[in-house]
């Protein structure tokens, strides 16, 4: 019941003219560096703050809240159209999104992926009003073991991206994990696999990994069969909006990934990622049409996208709550807070009540805008496909370039974009899947830290694994989401044999 | 209306006077912050610009980031740019831990010191149910037995890192055996502390503050020489009989190669910066300390720090 008060109360302030206006500039900055490969809502932020040193303190954190859900939304539409995804967050967006716009149907998925952000948000935003303090509570008790546990469920389901040959899927899991050794490995300091080139010691860009892989290898190989056996893109098929099969198919992921995105999110270490592959696998293993996946199946967009936007508000739970910054964008936001003199953590919510009232409810109005922004642009976006393929093409090269040379502009990224662009059409070529390898780039450095960590708290006793209940439930999970199948072939092999 | 044209007039004018009489302000600069946005280099070269334009000392000033490697890739293109008398670099403590580790082929001696502007504190907490009261509490069980005491902190061979090293070797354990835990940025090793994970935890007394001042955490002690301003109920380490003093400190540098006359504009116009009231806005604001060393100081410093350091990175086994 205070909380309703409160929230009202956040929203006098969040609705006042000037408020709005600030969140609708904040909405529409996001949206457009979302779309844009390269600069991303951290960038963003980043470079306004100084100028909004002299503004209003409320306004302008609205304006930051603004930019940093508009880039979630943003980040999708490049990810569908152009199969580039601009953030891993997006990646898992990117699988069936691309293939759903190649079919024609890039109005129903991006439709669902704006949709889908927008319950998510909504529901998330709620979530973020009504149970902040409690899920902190819960968030800061998952230790470097759990985490490692909630890795390896992650890494169990990542055989959904896998294709037909679990052989290949693995061997592209690997390559992603080996990718994860080089650099600075973040327990010790010391160099791995980096040949004396400086510029490895950060390790290898998820994104430079994505977009090599995914847009580069892919422009790559649609050149290549372009005289042999052509591939149509079909701009538009059918409706451009959501037919009412798509509606009923996507609700459902849009709720699942909202219930994956938020609680991830708000753990300190959780991130976008994990959800999303959570999300993707769990409508795979429930979708209907389990043969549309890998070809467009909607369940494939709504599911992720939504969890993605869902772990978005997840981050300022700990961020409101606790003054952790769980993400690049949150950290340039806790900067903005201080700027002003204000400390988020626990004592924030008592004394500026208004503050953090007026930005929790500049989330819906947020929201909101971003939905009326974005759905009328659909029909504009998907125009973009019925450019002839070699300026389509030539033109995700161009971008992916920029993109790349705009987050880091060095001559060693570069080359590394083409050498992933090059590996991508390879594997392509020979019938790779590509997306575990992101995933083990993602997954792999994230598990062996916490392993190590979960180590080096335990004293070097792995039995640390087991003995917490949250990591032991989920290494459970793990266990059985391994086995289930084989055990399941072999049942059906044993009663076959009995018929 | 016409009264308030003549005003506006007049007030332009004045503008106009302001801005010749400031014709000095003719300094384009670019600041290099050699770390990714929104991290604390990235700060102190946006707060720096803000104040140097607000300020009127330069006309112009440009942020660049340059990532990778603790700040050496940075410093490695600082280096290339022999002669260029206006670039600067925000560096600090970090950086020379890092060129050690990385076994960087640049070093900072390589480029030209300016000043070093700001320092903060580290303090070194407890969670509030731990039964370590004091930091002499804590020197027992380090002393008993370094390995069974884990430490939660940034990354490796940072200012956290070595203040537990420096700590270890004060209260008599080996600091080799230090079982120190790296966390990427405050917030996790935050979580960590709270979750009562670890035996102690240390970070910068502002990533700390909200839940020290909530009674979570509880300060063993700081790494000051004296206590702090904004936390006057918190001792330092050398109150609690550990003889440790460490402060994380932020300075600028210039390319190699200059002039005596580029050196001279360059340090006028960062001792402009740090004495101008704009600068002093940002610090409270951001709750900097101010630790302002002009260029000579500053040099005299660096050279001194980076021995320290060196030596407990030895001691500790992380450069050989």
């Amino acid at each position: 019941m205070e909380t309703l008060l409160s929230l009202a109360n956040g929203f006098s302030v969040a609705l006042e003219p000037s408020k709005l206006l600030f969140c609708l500039i904040g909405v529409f900055l996001g949206t457009a560096v979302g779309v844009l490969p390269g600069i991303g809502p951290a960038l963003t932020v980043a470079l306004l703050l100084p100028v909004t040193f002299k503004l209003d303190p409320a306004g302008s954190l609205i304006m930051f809240a603004g930019i940093y859900y508009g880039g979630m939304y943003g980040g999708s539409t490049t990810a569908i159209l152009l199969n580039a995804p601009g953030e891993s967050a997006s990646l898992a967006t990117a699988l069936e999104g691309s293939k759903m716009a190649k079919a024609g149907r890039g109005g129903p998925a991006l439709a669902t992926a704006a949709i889908g952000s927008f319950v998510a948000g909504l529901i998330a935003t709620i979530g973020l009003a009504f149970l902040a303090p409690w899920l902190v509570e819960i968030a800061v008790k998952f230790g470097p073991w759990d985490y490692f546990a909630l890795m390896i469920v992650a890494f169990v389901t990542v055989s959904a991206t896998f294709g037909d040959s679990p052989l290949r899927g693995l061997t592209s899991l690997f390559l992603g994990m080996l990718l994860g050794l080089v650099g600075i490995d973040k327990l010790t300091g010391q160099a791995r696999l980096t040949f004396g080139v400086p510029e490895l010691l950060n390790g290898v860009e998820v994104t430079t990994l994505a977009v090599g892989l995914f847009a580069v290898g892919e422009a790559l190989y649609v050149a290549s069969k372009r005289w042999r056996e052509p591939e149509e893109i079909i701009p538009i098929k059918g409706s451009l909006w959501m037919t009412k099969q798509d509606w009923k198919r996507s609700w459902a992921p849009w709720l699942r990934g909202t219930a994956f995105g938020f609680p991830i999110g708000a753990l300190p270490a959780g991130g976008a990622e994990v959800p999303t592959f959570l999300s993707y696998s769990t409508e795979k293993k429930l979708c209907k049409y389990p043969e549309e996946f890998g070809k467009g199946a909607i369940e494939g967009v709504a599911g992720p996208e939504a969890a993605n936007n869902a772990s978005a508000a997840g981050t300022l739970v700990p961020l409101l709550t606790l003054g952790l910054p769980t993400s690049a964008t949150a950290a340039i936001m806790l900067a903005g807070f201080q700027q002003y003199g204000l400390n988020p953590g626990p004592l924030l919510f008592a004394e500026k009540p208004d503050l953090v009232w007026g930005l929790i409810a500049s989330l819906f109005v947020a929201n909101v805008l971003l939905v009326i922004l974005n759905l009328p642009l659909i029909g504009l976006w998907v125009r973009l496909l019925a450019i002839p393929q070699p300026w389509l093409y030539a033109g995700i090269l161009v971008f992916a370039t920029m993109g790349t040379l705009a987050v880091n502009p060095s001559p060693v990224e570069l080359g590394m974009l083409f050498g992933f662009g090059y590996l991508g059409y390879l594997m392509r070529r020979y019938d790779y899947p590509v997306a575990p390898m992101v995933v083990g780039l993602i997954l792999g450095p994230m598990a062996e830290a916490q392993l190590r960590r979960a180590l080096q708290i335990s004293l070097g006793d792995p039995m640390i694994l087991l003995e917490n209940p949250i990591s032991a439930t989920l290494l459970g999970i793990a266990f059985i989401a391994l086995v289930a199948p084989f055990v399941m072939n072999g049942l059906n092999k044993f009663k076959a044999a009995e018929d | 209306m016409l009264t308030s044209f003549i005003k506006r007039g007049a007030v332009a004018a004045v503008a106009l006077a302001g801005l010749t009489t400031a014709a000095f302000a003719q300094m384009e600069l670019k600041i290099m912050a050699p770390a990714a946005p929104g991290g604390g280099w990235d700060g102190t070269a946006r707060s720096m610009q803000q104040a140097l334009t607000a300020a009127g000392i330069a006309k112009s000033v440009q942020v660049t980031n340059v990532t990778g490697a603790g700040g050496t890739i940075g410093l490695a293109q600082l280096i290339g740019a022999k002669g260029d008398g206006h670039q600067l670099m925000v560096n600090g403590f970090v950086m020379v831990g890092a060129i050690l580790l990385n076994k960087s082929p640049v070093n900072l001696t390589q480029a030209t010191p300016i000043a070093r502007l700001t320092a903060e504190a580290l303090v070194v907490v407890v969670p509030t149910d731990s039964p370590i009261k004091s930091a002499k509490d804590l020197a027992e069980r380090v002393k008993a037995d370094p390995a069974k005491v884990t430490w939660a902190g940034g990354s490796a061979g940072g200012a956290d890192h070595i203040l537990a090293a420096l700590f270890t070797e004060a209260a008599g354990g080996d600091a080799k055996k230090i079982n120190y835990i790296p966390f990427s940025g405050g917030g996790e090793a935050l979580a960590a502390m709270l979750g009562g994970r670890v035996t102690a935890g240390i970070s910068g007394y502002g990533e700390f503050e909200g839940q020290i001042k909530a009674g979570k955490l509880r300060v063993v002690g700081v790494s000051a020489s004296k206590r702090l301003a904004n936390a006057p109920d918190a001792p330092t380490l050398k109150e609690g009989g550990v003889n440790v003093e460490l402060l994380n400190w932020r300075s600028v540098v210039a390319p190699p190669g200059l002039s005596d006359a580029q050196k001279t504009e360059l340090s006028g116009a960062i001792d402009k910066l740090a004495k101008s009231k704009e600068w002093a806005e940002i610090l409270k604001a951001r709750g900097w300390d101010d630790a302002y060393l002009g260029s000579a100081e500053f040099d005299s410093f660096l050279k001194a720090e980076t021995v320290r350091v060196e030596k407990v990175m030895k001691d500790v086994g992380l450069v050989k």
